[in-house]
């Protein structure tokens, strides 16, 4: 998967480990952002609360 | 193991269903790393960031407002060195409302949080920093201003509370002025433990108050849901807007001078029901 991802990159070597790179920064950037959040607003909260 | 066995010794890298399988896995345990690194580092730093920068604009905005309405260039020396105000009980806030930013020297000079109305997950407690239960009561009022907040992530406001040494300032700002509370005793209850909300803590809730005490409860131990801890303070003083910020906010005095005068101030404090824990680990 990753080595099929590898030999589609163009160009060489320090192109390719460039745009992967980019790729990378723009998959976390993502992920911080908007998966994140939403993967947190679903699991259990941490409660701080004293209830009945 | 297998994927590499069905290579054979060729440079042809083929794409096999056992190869694909293993990256996968391989990516979804690296996506949980970073699920938690982003919840207890990337988002707690920026948490924390927002909640104090947000505090920091409503408490200057409220100094701002109430600067004009005392002007008295000269009559001011004379006025404020009164020592003792009639604390101002506070209008009922709406849901979610910020109203107050809680200042705790203790725990940093810089350290400043929004207080607001209720303690919903979102927005109060995973977004603003501190929530009030609602059914307590407001500064001001004789009773018990109890508070919720984080330990840990999303800012983690109460993130200090084992820090605290009896006498410590708890300082909870209103756009009426600053109302310091000492803080007493820490208490480690069970999640049902609702006394603590009490108009007196721990006391029966017919029986009444008549002094006015501050709660802050947050999740113990540290990353895990199975107590809840909370720390006490008894009010002091109040200090209204136009008086200017009260000494209380200053640093904490360092550890050598508050040995002996802890003990002495633990033993003017009014006794109540409540166990003392103080210290902690």
């Amino acid at each position: 998967m990753y080595a099929a991802l590898w030999r589609s990159l163009p160009g060489p070597v320090w192109l390719r480990l460039l745009i992967l790179i980019v790729l990378v920064a723009a998959v976390l950037t993502a992920l911080a952002l908007w998966v994140f959040p939403w993967i947190d607003s679903l699991i259990a909260p941490l409660e701080v609360t004293v209830e009945e | 193991m297998g994927a590499s066995g069905t290579r054979g010794g060729s440079g042809d890298r083929r794409t096999t269903l056992l190869g694909v399988l293993g990256e996968l896995l391989v990516t979804a345990g690296v996506l949980v790393l970073l699920f938690i690194a982003w919840q207890l580092w990337f988002n707690d730093v920026i948490a924390t960031s927002t909640q104090t920068d947000a505090a920091a604009s409503l408490s200057e905005t409220w100094l701002e407002r109430t600067a004009p309405e005392s002007p008295a260039p000269d009559g001011s020396a004379g006025a404020t060195p009164q020592l003792t105000h009639e604390p101002v009980v506070m209008a009922t806030p709406e849901r979610n409302e910020t109203w107050g930013v809680l200042f705790v020297p203790r725990w940093g000079a810089d350290y400043a949080r929004p207080v607001a109305e209720g303690t919903a997950l979102r927005p109060v407690l995973n977004e603003i920093g501190i929530g009030h239960y609602v059914e307590t009561q407001l500064p001001g009022e004789v009773g018990n201003v109890a508070l919720a907040a984080h330990r840990n992530a999303y800012g983690a406001p109460f993130g200090g509370v084992p820090d605290l040494r009896v006498g410590d300032a708890i300082v909870l700002q209103t756009a009426d002025g600053w109302y310091t509370y000492r803080f007493r005793n820490l208490e480690y209850v069970k999640p049902s433990g609702v006394g603590v909300l009490n108009p007196v803590p721990q006391s029966p809730r017919a029986a009444g108050a008549d002094e006015r005490y501050i709660t802050l409860t947050t999740c113990n131990p540290l990353y895990s849901v199975a107590e809840r801890v909370a720390a006490y303070g008894v009010f002091e003083s109040f200090h209204p807007t136009a008086g200017g910020p009260p000494a209380s906010l200053a640093a904490p005095e360092e550890p050598a001078a508050s040995g002996p005068s802890a003990a002495a101030s633990a033993a003017s404090f009014s006794p109540g029901s409540v166990s003392a824990h103080s210290g902690g680990r």
